[in-house]
């Protein structure tokens, strides 16, 4: 790896005036968290010299709370830790299970979704989970901090809408009804250890049979994850049948921007975007009845 | 590069040592402690040889900095065997010829050994599951997978 200098801070305050001194100076910085990812990078597409700034030591970034109203999961909480979390796993099962997909054991024992959130990548698989939860990303500015919708967070391909000098805290999820539930599923040839071809995680909010609101977003089949307004339209107001999910899955499609990789052609991600996208309801309207 | 001075646990023991910024805890458990029970493989936290244990969260030493292990309780493979001899879980790699060239054999027992602390009775997929970011280019894994069992129902009714 190529040579830098590491900080530990232990206040928000220092890891911004860290941020600031070096953003004057024109010194390179990375913040890090579990590192699962910048390590790997660290020693291949991205070998400049910069000074690491670990976040882990704050206070701010290890909360792990459910709350009344409100959940917050810092950006140090590794993968693994929310796993352990029964009521976070069950008031969010997709975005627990989105979170779980994602590398080994070892790699859950460090990985944020913070992380997967900065790293950026098109088909990082709580991305998708996290903007069907409606999550808000909470962001340390040099002036406090400022809320930011999760589907706005992600700008590009590798890139994020953190300004110089700002760190992400942590996200913040509203505590959900019983009557609303959500799932992720993705696509991998392999079972484990994978990347996904394509991911679809939602949201649906039920009023007896009915649904009265729902977030549905794409991973993998663009350069950002999307959420996808019109498959949510084709669901609010139905029972959730299979012609109102043939809708959403449509819906899906016609959002999704694919390209064609190793993993999979455009015409095969964006088939199997839609029959994500019909799956991935049936079983959040079926965590939602309570079945 | 000024090094840094970091305090730490090392199975169980209090050790320090002096390390580059960018060493990475795998480099610093080799080479400045004389732990090379750990491996390196791939180097990019994919094949799980080296596997370690920080606090109880099973992950790749390649993937941490020295740096992040202040103040932390490190497990390695060399803290499994016990004063009596080898750990069950070692015993029974031997027996069900679990190991062929044996790089891989060192982050496989304490991956092995984080999920029967965690699961004392997990199933066979639980285990196929648990130990998919462990690489083994010999055995084809069910000698693994069968020791893993064979140790996992021996812990929980001692003969």
């Amino acid at each position: 790896m190529t040579a830098f200098a590491y900080a530990a801070p232990t206040s928000v305050s220092d890891v911004l005036t860290l941020l600031d001194d070096h953003s004057r100076s024109g010194e390179p910085t990375q913040i890090l968290a579990g590192g699962t990812d910048v390590m790997v990078q660290m020693r291949s597409v991205n070998r400049e010299p910069r000074t690491i700034i670990d976040i882990k030591r704050l206070e701010e970034t290890n909360r792990l709370e459910v709350g009344a109203e409100d959940i917050y999961i810092g950006s140090a909480i590794p993968s693994a830790q929310m796993q352990e979390h029964a009521e976070l796993k069950a008031l969010y099962p997709g975005l627990l299970e989105a979170a779980d997909l994602i590398g080994s054991t070892q790699v859950q024992g460090r990985a944020t979704v913070c992380g997967n959130l900065c790293n950026a990548s098109p088909a990082g698989d709580s991305i998708p989970a996290l903007i069907a939860a409606g999550a808000v990303c909470d962001i340390a500015t040099a002036s406090g901090s400022r809320e930011l919708a999760v589907e706005d967070f992600v700008t590009g391909v590798g890139q994020n809408a953190l300004a110089t000098g700002e760190f992400l805290l942590g996200v913040k999820l509203r505590r959900p009804q019983a009557s609303t539930k959500d799932a992720y599923l993705r696509f991998t040839p392999r079972t484990e250890m994978d990347i996904a071809v394509a991911g679809v995680g939602v949201s649906v909010s039920l009023d007896g049979a009915e649904c009265v609101a729902a977030r549905v977003a794409i991973g993998a089949v663009a350069k950002t994850a999307l959420l996808v307004g019109e498959a949510a339209e084709a669901l609010i107001g139905t029972v959730l049948d299979e012609a109102s999910l043939q809708q959403a899955g449509e819906a899906c499609q016609a959002a999704a921007q694919p390209i064609s990789d190793k993993r999979g052609s455009a015409a095969y991600r964006r088939k199997v975007v839609g029959v994500l996208c019909r799956r991935a309801l049936a079983v959040a309207r079926d965590r939602a009845l309570g079945q | 590069m000024t090094k840094l001075h970091v305090t730490t646990t090392i199975n169980g023991e209090a050790r320090e040592y002096l390390c580059e910024p960018n060493q990475s805890m795998l480099d610093v458990l080799r080479d400045e402690l004389g732990l090379t029970g750990t491996k390196e493989g791939c180097g990019t936290g994919d094949c799980g040889a080296c596997s370690i244990l920080v606090g109880e969260r099973l992950v790749c030493a390649c993937l941490m900095l020295g740096a992040e292990a202040q103040d932390a309780h490190i497990e390695t493979i060399e803290g499994v065997a016990g004063e009596s001899g080898l750990h069950i879980l070692q015993s029974k790699f031997l027996e069900h010829a679990a190991l062929q060239c044996g790089i891989c054999t060192p982050g496989f027992i304490v991956a092995a050994k984080a999920l029967l602390d965690k699961h004392p009775n997990p199933d066979e997929t639980t285990i196929r599951y648990w130990l998919a970011g462990n690489l083994c280019r010999c055995t084809g894994y069910d000698k693994i997978v069968r020791a893993v069992q064979d140790a996992a129902a021996e812990m929980s009714h001692p003969a």
